[in-house]
């Protein structure tokens, strides 16, 4: 995307680039760079364990020795070192993120691969990554099409009532996901309009979204392409615009069908731009978990980012170290998305000099 | 594209303007039945037995004497403090898009501008930044913030979300900024102006459109943001979408949750009329970086 041709001179000089650069750049220095690099380091760290100490206690039938927590040892260890302890890779490999002596365990006590695969799939971190994964493969290409055929769709009607359209078609994107999720929660509940409707429809009343892990899924889903398909079809909307004439109206005149006419001439023609939305759509979805609590779905639904989320908010303790693993590998999640696009880019970056 | 040649047939007419008025109804409904609903009392919003009770208020009536109330709404804003997530959202607001824009059209005007290998790399760690998931850059903020005791207070919010949306708006502004020929500063500079002078007075001038929609997309992420704010804030200092979220409680008390249906009215209204007054602008901003670029 708009890279200068080595042509044209060099217009500012290094050191008015530093000034003019240098607020902004250390604004994302500060406060992206710095705390993934905090991130990193959080998590080699655990939080410390409680210390424990002997209390003897004697009473007319003998004497019993018992452990308690020695709350003031605790309080003054984790006033000396707040970081914790140091865990190494520890947090990457307990049960709550990559679990590897739960899978070597489960590799040699399972009978089958499918019993394997049940068990590592209800892993917290595993469970979490797969509902990720699945609602970024789902929400993705849907919100592509419906995002085009709106496009299409709109651009075929009259000019002068497109502006109140468009007004309503992007109303689910600009609303905040915590928002969009409630306004449709509170339809499909069970005692919403909707939900309450599909029960006696259906004749069961123990028929919720919150029964179903399925259904569950499905409904955050769909809630993924109404809130993302306007996105998809604002962009696609402006490069329909630029389509050019001349070819479409010798394919009208060669008798080409509309689909044909769709197939061969707007979308090559739009091709770049359907990667761009794909790709901003993907890094989005990929850190979905707002809609999960406006759905209270936490049981049956949780994502990478929800589970950094709930170690934050933890009652007891603020689970640094475990947010930061999790935290950790979804960035190494991101790079593995992004990788394909950045080396496309270094590769044009290349040719292009 | 509405082309003479093509003549499109009444069937597929008739096909596109049901499947318009099917995908805004799917749109719109919710926003409506939600607006709708706000002034009902709980037991007709959210009804088990009948949801025609929602539209004929049958509780509503028995309870308040009325067929709508706007008793969530009063209750919210004083009881529920609304009054002080919306001052502070204000705050938060209008803070977070003017440094943004401050720091953003200095930045972006400076990328459009050089030819050198690391402006390309800058707008690339761009990039790459746009895509780190907002919560795990708040995982690294949590312990550093509680150890140095700037956790909770509005500052530090406003200069985190300034910092999360530097990205986005660099590169929406270094697309409008590549639109405004280079020729123009050339001449200023020519004429002995100082980069800052040209800028200021030479390229803001004709910028305003791209200021406007870096500032609505601004506005947008600070006015909508859930993860930073309610993970970064204090109770006390609460902006609106936290505070919806409060609302909602983990039993679900009456009163509360008919106040997250009115909070949520009252919170959507204002995006939704200034989207409307500004939505070419919404329009051009998405579009600026898939087409131009």
């Amino acid at each position: 995307m708009g890279i200068n041709s080595p042509l044209t001179q060099n217009l500012m000089p290094n050191k008015t680039f530093f000034w003019f650069f240098l607020p902004t750049g250390l604004a994302m220095i500060l406060f992206i760079g710095l705390p993934i690099i905090s991130t990193g380091i959080q998590s080699f760290y655990a939080q410390h364990d409680q210390v424990v100490k002997e209390v003897k206690k004697c009473d007319p039938f003998g004497c019993t020795v018992s452990i308690v927590v020695d709350n003031e040892e605790t309080t003054k260890l984790r006033e000396e070192k707040p970081l914790g302890k140091f865990n190494g890779f520890g947090t990457y490999v307990d049960r709550n993120h990559l679990a590897i002596d739960e899978i070597k365990k489960f590799w040699n006590e399972t009978e089958n691969f499918g019993a394997f695969v049940d068990q590592v799939t209800n892993l917290p971190f595993y469970k979490a990554l797969i509902f990720t994964l699945t609602y970024c493969l789902f929400v993705t290409p849907n919100v592509l099409l419906l995002g085009f055929i709106i496009a299409l769709s709109l651009n075929a009607v009259a000019r002068k009532i497109r502006g109140p359209l468009i007004f309503g078609t992007i109303l689910p994107m600009i609303v905040t996901p915590l928002v969009g999720s409630l306004v449709l929660f509170w339809m499909i509940d069970s005692q919403g309009i909707i939900g309450a409707n599909i029960q006696n429809l259906m004749n069961d009343p123990y028929l919720s979204l919150k029964s179903s892990k399925t259904l569950t899924w499905i409904t955050i889903i769909i809630y993924g392409i109404w809130h993302h398909s306007p996105f998809a079809f604002v962009v696609f909307y402006a490069a329909l615009q630029t389509v050019p004439q001349e070819p479409v109206e010798a394919a009208i005149i060669d008798g080409a069908s509309r689909f044909q006419r769709i197939k061969h001439i707007v979308l090559p023609h739009i091709y770049p731009v359907v990667t761009f939305v794909a790709l901003i759509s993907l890094m989005d979805n990929f850190r979905v978990f707002e809609p999960i609590i406006g759905f209270s779905a936490e049981g049956s639904a949780q994502s990478l980012s929800w589970l950094i989320y709930d170690n934050l908010v933890n009652e007891e303790v603020i689970l640094f170290g475990s947010a930061a693993a999790t935290s950790m590998m979804t960035i190494v999640g991101i790079a593995i998305l992004l990788a394909p696009v950045l080396i496309r880019t270094w590769k044009e970056f290349k040719t292009a000099r | 594209m509405d082309y003479g040649l093509d003549r499109k047939s009444t069937s597929l007419k008739t096909f596109n303007t049901i499947f318009i008025i099917v995908w805004l109804l799917i749109a719109c409904f919710p926003f409506i039945w939600t607006f709708w609903g706000s002034f009902k009392v709980r037991a007709d919003f959210f009804s088990r037995s009948d949801w025609w009770y929602a539209i004929s208020a049958f509780n509503t009536l028995i309870e308040t004497g009325g067929k709508f109330t706007t008793d969530a709404y009063t209750q919210a804003w004083t009881e529920g403090e609304f009054w002080k997530a919306s001052k502070n959202t204000i705050i938060v607001t209008v803070f977070v898009v003017s440094i943004s824009l401050f720091l953003g059209t200095l930045g972006a005007y400076a990328l459009s501008r050089s030819t050198e290998r690391y402006a390309f790399w800058i707008l690339i760690a761009a990039l790459i930044f746009r895509a780190m998931p907002h919560i795990t850059l708040v995982s690294g903020y949590l312990f550093p913030f509680f150890q140095l005791q700037i956790w909770g207070i509005l500052p530090t919010t406003i200069v985190v979300l300034v910092a999360i949306n530097q990205p986005f708006t660099l590169w929406l502004l270094y697309s409008f900024f590549k639109t405004v020929p280079k020729e123009l500063d050339e001449s200023a500079l020519i004429d002995g102006c100082s980069y800052f002078q040209a800028f200021r007075h030479i390229i803001m001038p004709v910028m305003w459109p791209g200021v406007i929609t870096a500032g609505l997309f601004s506005l947008m992420l600070a006015y909508n943001d859930f993860t930073v704010t309610a993970l970064l804030l204090n109770q006390e200092n609460h902006t609106m979408v936290p505070k919806i979220q409060s609302y909602l409680g983990t039993n679900q008390h009456e009163g509360n949750l008919m106040w997250a249906v009115s909070a949520v009215v009252s919170a959507t209204a204002p995006l939704f009329m200034l989207v409307m007054f500004f939505q070419r602008q919404v329009i051009s901003g998405l579009t600026a970086g898939a087409v131009k670029g």
